[in-house]
């Protein structure tokens, strides 16, 4: 045990995660993609401090104003930088409704997808990690997996409005609702790779090894398990945080979304639609708003899957 | 095969069970009197009557098997009746809508034909349009065919249906006028030109819904056909001196099939959810549009039915695609 004697290493080890990131830089399409959510949950974060025009006042006096860029092939049209996306048929400012309904799409997005991804791990790992509740937890995933998720979304939004609502107000309340019902029936697909992740680790060495000196379940799921399949995880968050978006949008467009004063991406989607004709930037707007933001995170949860695929990464 | 099909049949059964009793529960815990909503211009004796076909005031289990009762027994004996000419459900109470005071089901059954078609098309053309560019995306792997079927899938992907509608219609019926912007379900075909402008009206809705479709199933095929191609059963195919057609579309294609047909039949859930946002947008009658005016009006009657053969057809298709897997890779038949 001689060689043991020199304690410290010559050069420090390399991180695993310096290596996926090596990975994740030659992946142009990720790249962009994280670069854009990045920018567009900064851009929602502070962009209202930058703009500070109130998304919700009403004036009639500037109402149906044009983007900005119309002026480029038509010089009399009515626009003005005090408003570059325009106005609404109130007189709302466009920019503004589209910074605060982006922060309200992409705070649904990721708190539904935060608490997708802890159903799914939890359920995931207990039956990976308990034999005698594999059967049962599995046999359930198969039973929500057949359910049919818009219908009942639409119910279960529709009836459990008011009591929210009066609980935590107009806005408190639909938030809560949307992202406990998107969790609710979107952590199949996480369960059921978490699970299969699980019992390939479970015949590992390490594990053996990990249980024979005496580690307690809970200790051995939460070092020797979880940060092995931090992986899948992560790429069904990508994916989670995109349908969550696409939901609450959905929601919104079919008009069981946030109350009305309440600007989100699929709301103005839905309001712009009747008058598409005079104004096509108004539905064009938040809908590129939306395809961007899931675009980016579908390249990005493409990117993540290659380089967290160690037999990808080498190559 | 048969035993097969038999007990995959009999599986279903505990499934619809559990989705029923989600969607009973549902409604159940939903806070409120049920019978508040109801206008006051119902008379009191049909209000005494709604009470009765609900079963307000009885323990849960009592309604939920009377629930049960009337939608599994008594609906068909009237499906029955009505083919036969038979009276097996005469003074039966069937579920009876909020709106229309009439019989869920009539209602359902006229409009049942124009979802199940609409999305019926759609999810055929888009199977057929993506097995081709996943198949042959597959074969020529980082061929520039390859990367742009690569980007067009993700686009289809992320781009949601309530946002291709509105925008398919500004290109196509606003601009260019090509094709109706609302579908006409009083439509009938008898002629030549009237198939024309049935088939006019169809496509719009069709390719708003089968853009998903084709999108995460070609991105599928082309995992499945890549994760085959490179296997020794290929090889040695090839070694025989099989044509290569034989090789991929025979040998490679139906091994490729096996985790495509799971994909597309867990991919109906999602095309029932976006058939509902299609219909709204062109205005079809199915029941994805009945089920939101079901909503709004607060017809707890109608919305459980509608809910419950959503799930019905969802569990349907699975069924379908089970039987398929089955036949298709010989092993799981005799798991």
């Amino acid at each position: 045990m001689t060689d043991l004697s020199n304690s410290t290493p010559l050069a420090p080890p390399r991180s695993q995660w310096l290596s996926v990131w090596d990975q994740l830089k030659k992946h142009k399409g990720a790249l962009m993609g994280g670069g854009f959510l990045i920018f567009i949950t900064l851009a929602v974060l502070l962009g209202p401090f930058v703009w500070s025009l109130d998304p919700q006042k009403i004036d009639y006096r500037s109402r149906d104003f044009r983007p900005i860029y119309h002026l480029l092939f038509d010089s009399d049209a009515k626009a003005a930088w005090g408003h570059p996306l325009g106005t609404d048929q109130l007189g709302r400012d466009g920019l503004a409704n589209i910074l605060a309904g982006g922060r309200t799409s992409m705070a649904v997005g990721w708190s539904a997808m935060l608490l997708t991804l802890f159903i799914g791990t939890l359920v995931g790992v207990i039956a990976g990690y308990f034999k005698r509740l594999d059967g049962p937890l599995m046999r359930l995933t198969d039973l929500f997996l057949s359910l049919p998720i818009l219908p009942l979304l639409l119910v279960a939004v529709t009836l459990f409005r008011q009591p929210l609502r009066a609980n935590f107000g107009p806005e408190g309340g639909m938030f809560i609702l949307i992202v406990a019902i998107i969790g609710i029936t979107s952590w199949m697909p996480t369960a059921r790779i978490v699970r299969g992740d699980v019992l390939a680790l479970k015949e590992r060495e390490f594990i053996l090894a990990a249980r024979s000196i005496g580690t307690q379940p809970g200790a051995m799921i939460w070092r020797h398990l979880l940060p092995n399949v931090i992986s899948p995880i992560m790429v069904s968050a990508t994916l989670g945080l995109a349908a969550a978006i696409i939901t609450e949008s959905a929601l919104s467009f079919l008009g069981v979304g946030f109350p009305s004063d309440f600007p989100t991406w699929g709301k103005m989607l839905a309001d712009a639609v009747q008058r598409m004709e005079e104004f096509p930037e108004r539905v064009m707007l938040p809908g590129i708003a939306i395809s961007m933001t899931v675009l980016s995170v579908n390249y990005l949860g493409d990117g993540l899957r290659d380089a967290l695929d160690p037999r990808i990464r080498g190559r | 095969m048969l035993t097969f099909t038999i007990r995959r049949l009999i599986l279903s059964v505990p499934t619809l069970l559990f989705i029923s009793l989600v969607i009973f529960l549902l409604l159940e815990l939903a806070p409120g009197d049920p019978m508040a909503q109801v206008p006051l211009t119902v008379p009191p004796e049909v209000k005494e009557k709604m009470r009765e076909a609900l079963g307000l005031g009885q323990p849960m289990h009592i309604r939920f098997w009377k629930w049960l009762v009337q939608f599994f027994w008594i609906e068909p004996q009237v499906l029955i009746d009505h083919m036969f000419g038979t009276a097996y459900s005469v003074g039966d109470l069937r579920v009876i809508s909020w709106q229309t005071r009439s019989p869920v089901m009539d209602t359902v059954v006229q409009r049942i034909p124009q979802t199940l078609w609409v999305v019926g098309t759609a999810y055929i053309v888009g199977i057929l349009i993506a097995l081709p560019i996943g198949i042959y995306s597959a074969y020529r792997q980082y061929s520039v065919f390859d990367q742009c079927g690569t980007f067009i899938t993700m686009i289809g992907f992320s781009i949601p249906p309530f946002f291709t509608g509105p925008l398919l219609i500004v290109i196509f019926s606003v601009q260019l006028g090509w094709f109706p912007f609302i579908y006409d379900t009083t439509h009938v075909v008898n002629d030549w030109d009237s198939f024309v402008y049935q088939l006019r009206q169809m496509i719009l809705p069709v390719m708003v819904l089968s853009l998903q479709t084709t999108a995460q199933i070609s991105r599928y095929m082309r995992a499945s056909m890549l994760d085959n191609l490179n296997q020794d059963y290929v090889r040695t195919a090839r070694a025989k001196g099989l044509s290569e057609s034989v090789v991929v579309m025979v040998h490679v294609l139906r091994n490729s099939m096996i985790p495509v047909v799971t994909v597309i039949a867990l991919g109906m859930p999602a095309i029932f959810g976006g058939a509902i946002i299609t219909e709204q947008i062109f205005s079809v009658n199915g029941i994805g549009a009945q089920l939101i005016t079901a909503l709004f009006a607060n017809d707890l009657p109608t919305v459980q039915t509608l809910t419950f053969i959503f799930a019905m057809l969802i569990v349907f298709f699975n069924l379908i695609a089970d039987i398929l897997y089955g036949l298709l890779d010989p092993r799981i038949r005799y798991d």
